[in-house]
């Protein structure tokens, strides 16, 4: 593979008041790999994704995307914030899928859809249109176009939320525990759209508590507690043969 | 091959009927009431003193009419003006500016707690503070135009200037609350898919707000309906004016009021129907199908069994 891994988190730190919520944080993420990040709540790794695409601001360290630095500009040794039009141009290249799905509530799953092409992307809306349904089609709710969030599960709302984030071509796509919030019973039809979607090539970064899923999708899976990594590797090495204490004892208690 | 049981169980014949529990104080109250009205409607028509003749004779004269047309005018105008300064008011409440913050706040503190009569006034006398104008660069600078405050200053202008300002700052807490009840999930998705400020705002977080904001600015403007009388007292001839002037003329002190309650009940009801509509195509996102049967059916056939798929 080429050299530039398409996401590379180095050294980077953040606080909350006194709560050093991540503490040296160190990643990197190949294009087309899947890598999976496990944890207890409030080890920092919802934080840790959400900087990746600079909804939250890091305090320490840096963050490339596709080579690019997230958020700032170095100059003269230091890291100026970019400028918010900057940040939209960044952030419109990374997709990402939120725990509670955050349609948009007031459109159809369609709307939801063409919104951000149109909008940020400037396209025509007969073009994407039709990319809308297509990637309706993909997630299997091409049926469904026409239905507001509030008149879907659960787990159709996660997947117009997915097919929303394709909507805009990302290089990347953030995944904050898209399966946390649903019923048991449709916990699968959202895994089965990731799947595919990780088969077709897609780089994702995906924050989860399905052990299942991160050993069968995975490329890597990386344990994180206290704002670190305590562990990474690759899914089947840490989940079955855990090195650390502190993965040993996360993982008896969720497997 | 199994299938489901279909025997019933042992000694139930047939599905037993619910019997709903009697209410007879409901209908007792009822009937209280009815008569109660009943009694007042026929004082109503039947007391000569009201003149209805009398109304009837000035309901669509040409100076009512004209009143009328100005009433409703000033009313629009004022509130699309007054949402689109509260909106203004309300963004820059919310912002991080503490400048922009604080002077949206004594804007509010300062138009929603003096009377709206003596704005009205205030505006109207502007002249005698400030008797010319100067558009120009501040603290002495050098004057670009100078305009005739008596001029300017028509009662039309100062009646807008009185509602309108007064109007942005209940509005401005109106659109305030409405944006504050929108989900910050939503404005973290519009950033994630790379959505500036201004489109979040105008794209997400404006039309879902508005929802939460449309039964209090109905209020609204149904009060300003009424508001618009107080202009009155600053010599615009709106439908108040001309009922008093009327009735100053006339001595008929009791149907012309009469006359004019009649128009802003018409106006009022045409407003309401309007916010239901407005109502009814913004929750259209939430829309499910509700069970809620004939309330006056309920109260009399409250013996009847319910009826399957009932609530």
């Amino acid at each position: 593979m080429n050299a530039l891994p398409m996401v590379q988190v180095s050294d980077v730190h953040k606080h909350y008041g006194d709560f050093h919520v991540l503490n040296g944080i160190n990643l990197s993420l190949n294009a087309g790999e899947v890598m999976c990040v496990v944890g207890p709540s409030g080890s920092g790794k919802s934080t840790m994704l959400r900087c990746i695409n600079h909804l939250e601001k890091i305090d320490a360290g840096t963050i490339h995307v596709d080579g690019e630095l997230v958020g700032y500009r170095a100059r003269n040794g230091n890291l100026h914030e970019m400028k918010d039009k900057d940040v939209c141009r960044q952030r419109a290249d990374v997709g990402m899928v939120f725990q509670k799905f955050n349609l948009f509530a007031h459109m159809t799953a369609l709307e939801n859809i063409m919104e951000a092409p149109m909008q940020v992307r400037g396209r025509r809306r007969a073009d994407v249109r039709d990319e809308a349904m297509e990637l309706l089609e993909r997630v299997g709710l091409d049926a469904k176009s026409g239905n507001y969030p509030g008149q879907h599960s659960g787990g159709q709302q996660q997947r117009v939320a997915i097919a929303r984030a394709l909507a805009m071509k990302p290089k990347v796509m953030l995944f904050d525990e898209p399966t946390s919030a649903l019923d048991p019973e449709l916990v699968g039809e959202v895994l089965d759209v990731m799947r595919e979607l990780a088969a077709s090539g897609m780089t994702m970064a995906v924050v989860t508590h399905e052990m299942a899923f991160a050993k069968e999708v995975g490329n890597s899976l990386v344990f994180m507690d206290g704002g670190t990594v305590i562990e990474s590797g690759n899914p089947r090495d840490v989940l079955n043969n855990p090195q650390h204490p502190r993965t040993q004892a996360f993982l008896s208690k969720v497997l | 091959m199994s299938t489901v049981s279909t025997t019933k169980p042992v000694g139930v014949t047939a599905p037993r009927k619910v019997i709903p529990l009697r209410r007879p104080g409901r209908i007792v109250s009822a009937i209280i009431i009815l008569v109660l009205v009943a009694q007042g409607i026929l004082v109503l028509f039947t007391n000569p003193n009201f003149e209805w003749g009398v109304v009837a004779s000035y309901l669509f004269a040409p100076p009512i009419m004209q009143g009328l047309w100005l009433t409703l005018w000033l009313t629009v105008v004022a509130m699309v003006l007054g949402i689109a300064l509260g909106v203004v008011l309300a963004i820059m409440r919310l912002s991080s500016n503490p400048v922009a913050s604080y002077t949206a706040w004594a804007f509010v503190w300062f138009f929603r707690g003096t009377p709206l009569l003596v704005q009205l006034v205030f505006w109207y006398n502007l002249a005698v503070l400030f008797p010319s104008i100067n558009l120009g660069i501040p603290f002495g600078g050098p004057v670009f135009a100078s305009l005739d405050a008596n001029k300017i200053i028509t009662p039309i202008i100062a009646s807008l200037l009185g509602l309108v300002l007064n109007e942005a700052a209940y509005m401005a807490e109106i659109v305030r609350s409405g944006i504050t009840a929108v989900d910050k999930g939503q404005v973290e998705a519009a950033s994630a898919l790379g959505m500036n400020r201004a489109k979040t705002l105008r794209r997400i977080i404006l039309p879902q707000a508005s929802r939460v904001m449309i039964p209090p600015a109905g209020n609204e403007t149904i009060t300003m309906l009424k508001s618009t009388s107080l202009v009155s007292v600053v010599a615009v001839a709106d439908l108040m004016y001309q009922v008093n002037l009327i009735s100053a003329q006339t001595f008929q002190t009791i149907p012309l009021p009469i006359v004019a309650s009649l128009w802003y009940l018409l106006a009022t009801s045409v407003l309401s129907v309007g916010q239901s509509r407005l109502e009814r195509k913004f929750g259209r996102s939430d829309q499910q199908v509700s069970g809620q049967g004939n309330k006056f059916k309920q109260l009399f056939n409250a013996r009847r069994p319910m009826k399957a798929g009932n609530r």
